[in-house]
């Protein structure tokens, strides 16, 4: 039992629930005093003692039905007798009685010379199948199954052990004695085949999952934004979620921080005011740090809206780090998008945003001028903008000056440009213009560029 | 389970209705000596958890309510400063005594320190709820509420509590509880909590109980209500969680509406009654606007629930 529960854990952490080594002692602990009796308590006991949010819990549960999810061999042995009975009944009404009779006799001194794999196979047994199958799974390492390409291999490993090669002997002896038997066995053997199959797949799905899910998700990481394929879409977006997830732990901690050192006289007087003002107890004056204040532009015109997609998109899952976030869409005019991401589900909000100015082909320079007619006085100093394009302008005037004067105002003001440094400044691209009065100018074309991108803006107000 | 289903009828006895997963989380927790960390919508019985195990094993409930800003001082212990200066005025005219016979000052120093742990020992220290909890000789229930309205410091001064049920006073040495209290943490998700501090806790989550449940759970806390509004209004209780509102009306609500039906001397759920006290279920006034206009439905479905349930 205890291999088993160590097997739960593996595939409970392939399933992207965090077990650490004292979590699984608590859970084995509690096993031991609820028991395997009941399943339903077991299962509550692993949600209990291994999951820690409400995600957890539930690919914990769906991991736990997998895992436990075994044929009830009562039950389906039951079913195969009575299938065999029916057949057999079936058999006596359509054949003459010396039919059904005669069979057995002939079968029983043939059947004993076939292998035990034959044997078991002709007598549908099928509790002593699913037995076999799992011992020979267990000794061919099953749960050590990694990728799908394996699936082949530990398929075939486990027929081996299982003595195929013996079955195989057996039928070609019966091909030429008895053919009606041998075709028996050759359908049996195909069933056997699709179980010890499913058997692999179902291994891969809990055992694989934490190695192939890693091995997508580096990939992606590292896939431009861009360029990713329509079906990858939804997996990206749970990679961003994660990362803001990543964020939020990171910077969400403590905002306050004492300074040692610097002797608060006020507050130390007012809270020994008891004790007549003897200072028993000092009070330190504190620095608040504050919030990050975020302006956001993006380009939503072409190649750029799917990062843009993107980038709003974490921006808006950072709520405990960043206190005021402020986006702005545009192509060739600008308008404000931060109440469209905050009132509805990310695919539908920029389904609408693009829908409002997407599509056009982008001119930079009268949207700045939109943004600096209507929301310039929503820059301070404790503001960060963050302008997301390609700063290909269609030969149209640039309007730098207005980025200059945006410069100026904020804290920081932060490029992000979704292509590689050496298309900067060639063709209509402005970057190299706009670049003089930006505090960083970044690329920022993949899921990880993005993540190093908006970490370290926060961090600045750390 | 027999053990477990004694702590459902243990803690039924109390009038609080578990789940299963309640009762063996309960159950757990007195196995393995675990915290538990309850997390859920505000309303669905995390603090009343607490108390019914209390009341159900006859041991005392400590509560620390926590809030931004809490600290040491609070939670686990204090010196008693002003004791400590009284007796230092009052024993003034012993300190001559003390360092009478010392006759270099290094002697008086010696003296003088066997005389200074006096002002640090148990006499001076104020046992605030945690040092209490632990201080219990018979055990007890110690609820820490609200976990997450507390800062991330905070959480890291439990972390030695939660696991070794001990606490570090420099001065004294470690504290070791007697008899390990039960702990009950509950949290509303208003931030994320450490991994450190989950990892040392049952984690449950209780969330809007089924339909079943928690006409039970009205049946136990409120008596005088009669069989049919009791379906009917959660029936009406359980469509009015399938909308998209701001608060969402959660088991003390329903608790609540009951016995002011009861008060009001209803015995079936109309659409006036409904809409004359919308204003106990729902707490925001955009909620109520949302919800009016579905109410007569809403009552309908949840009668004709009634007849095939």
């Amino acid at each position: 039992m205890k291999e088993n529960l160590h097997r739960f854990f593996r595939a409970a952490r392939g399933a992207g629930v965090r077990v650490s080594p004292a979590e699984s002692i608590d859970a084995m602990r509690a096993v031991a005093s609820v028991g395997l009796s009941d399943r339903n308590i077991l299962r509550d006991t692993f949600l209990l003692t291994l999951a820690k949010t409400e995600e957890e819990k539930q690919a914990l549960g769906e991991c736990f039905d997998l895992f436990f999810k075994i044929p009830e061999p009562a039950q389906s042995s039951q079913a195969a007798t009575e299938n065999d009975q029916s057949d057999r009944e079936s058999g006596q009404e359509g054949l003459a009685d010396a039919a059904s009779t005669s069979e057995p006799s002939t079968e029983s001194p043939l059947t004993e010379r076939l292998g035990p794999l034959a044997q078991m196979l002709l007598s549908q047994d099928r509790s002593a199948i699913s037995a076999a199958i799992a011992n020979a799974s267990n000794a061919a390492s099953l749960p050590d199954i990694r990728y799908f390409t394996q699936r082949g291999i530990f398929s075939g490993r486990i027929l081996d052990l299982m003595g195929i090669q013996g079955l195989r002997d057996d039928l070609d002896e019966l091909a030429s004695t008895n053919p009606a038997l041998a075709e028996r066995l050759t359908a049996a053997l195909e069933q056997l085949r699709d179980n010890v199959r499913d058997t692999v797949s179902q291994a891969l799905l809990l055992y694989g999952r934490e190695e192939a899910e890693n091995l997508r998700n580096e990939i992606l990481r590292n896939a431009p934004l861009s360029q990713i394929e329509p079906r990858q879409v939804e997996q990206m977006r749970f990679l961003i979620r994660q990362i803001a997830r990543r964020l939020r732990e990171r910077y969400s901690k403590p905002r306050k921080r004492q300074r040692r050192g610097h002797l608060d006289v006020r507050r130390t007087l007012r809270r020994n005011a008891a004790w007549g003002g003897v200072p028993f107890l000092t009070a330190w004056k504190r620095r608040r740090r504050d919030r990050p204040k975020i302006v956001a532009l993006c380009d939503v015109s072409g190649s750029v809206a799917r990062v843009s997609d993107f980038f709003l998109l974490l921006i808006h899952s950072l709520h405990e780090v960043v206190s005021d976030v402020r986006s702005f869409a545009f192509s060739g005019h600008l308008i404000e998008v931060s109440g469209i991401l905050e009132s509805k589900p990310p695919q539908e909000a920029m389904q609408e945003i693009m829908s409002k100015v997407g599509f056009g082909s982008s001119d930079y320079g009268s949207s700045f001028a939109d943004f600096e007619k209507q929301w310039m006085g929503g820059v301070t100093q404790q503001t960060t903008v963050i302008v997301l394009g390609d700063a290909r302008s269609n030969n149209l005037d640039p309007r730098a000056d207005i980025l200059r004067r945006v410069a100026e105002r904020s804290k920081r003001l932060v490029w992000l440009n979704p292509e590689g440094r050496t298309a900067w400044g060639l063709g209509d691209s402005e970057m190299a213009r706009y670049a003089t009065f930006c505090t960083v100018v970044r690329q920022c074309a993949t899921a990880q560029q993005l993540e190093r991108a908006v970490s370290d803006i926060v961090a600045t107000y750390q | 389970m027999a053990a477990i289903e004694a702590v459902e009828n243990g803690l039924a006895a109390q009038g609080y209705i578990a789940s299963r997963q309640i009762a063996t989380a309960v159950y757990l927790s007195q196995q393995i000596e675990k915290p538990i960390l309850v997390e859920g919508p505000a309303g669905v019985g995390k603090t009343e958890l607490a108390k019914a195990i209390a009341a159900w094993r006859g041991l005392k409930m400590i509560r620390l309510q926590c809030y931004e800003g809490l600290d040491e001082a609070r939670a686990l212990y204090e010196w008693k400063y002003a004791k400590q200066l009284l007796y230092t005025q009052i024993l003034k005219d012993k300190l001559g005594e003390v360092l009478d016979g010392a006759e270099t000052l290094h002697a008086a120093l010696d003296q003088l320190h066997d005389f200074g742990d006096v002002f640090f020992s148990k006499e001076f220290v104020e046992p605030r709820p945690l040092l209490q909890a632990l201080e219990q000789p018979a055990g007890c229930v110690l609820l820490i509420d609200e976990i997450d309205k507390s800062d991330a410091e905070f959480e890291s001064l439990l972390l030695e509590i939660l696991s070794d049920f001990q606490v570090s006073i420099p001065e004294l040495g470690t504290v070791s509880a007697a008899v390990p209290p039960t702990v009950i943490l509950t949290s509303n998700g208003e931030r994320d909590l450490g991994d450190a501090l989950k990892r040392r806790c049952l984690h449950l989550h209780i969330g809007f109980p089924e339909q079943r449940l928690e006409e039970r759970i009205v049946e136990s806390r409120v008596p005088g209500i009669s069989q049919t509004l009791r379906r009917h209004l959660v029936g009406f209780i359980h469509e009015l969680r399938t909308l998209d509102l701001k608060k969402l009306p959660s088991v003390s609500e329903t608790i609540d509406w009951a016995r002011v039906l009861v008060l009001l001397q209803a015995f079936e759920l109309g659409p006036e009654i409904v809409k004359d006290t919308l204003n106990v279920l729902l707490k925001y006034e955009s909620d109520i606007e949302a919800a009016l206009p579905q109410v007569t439905t809403f009552v309908a479905k949840a009668a004709r629930q009634n007849v095939f349930g």
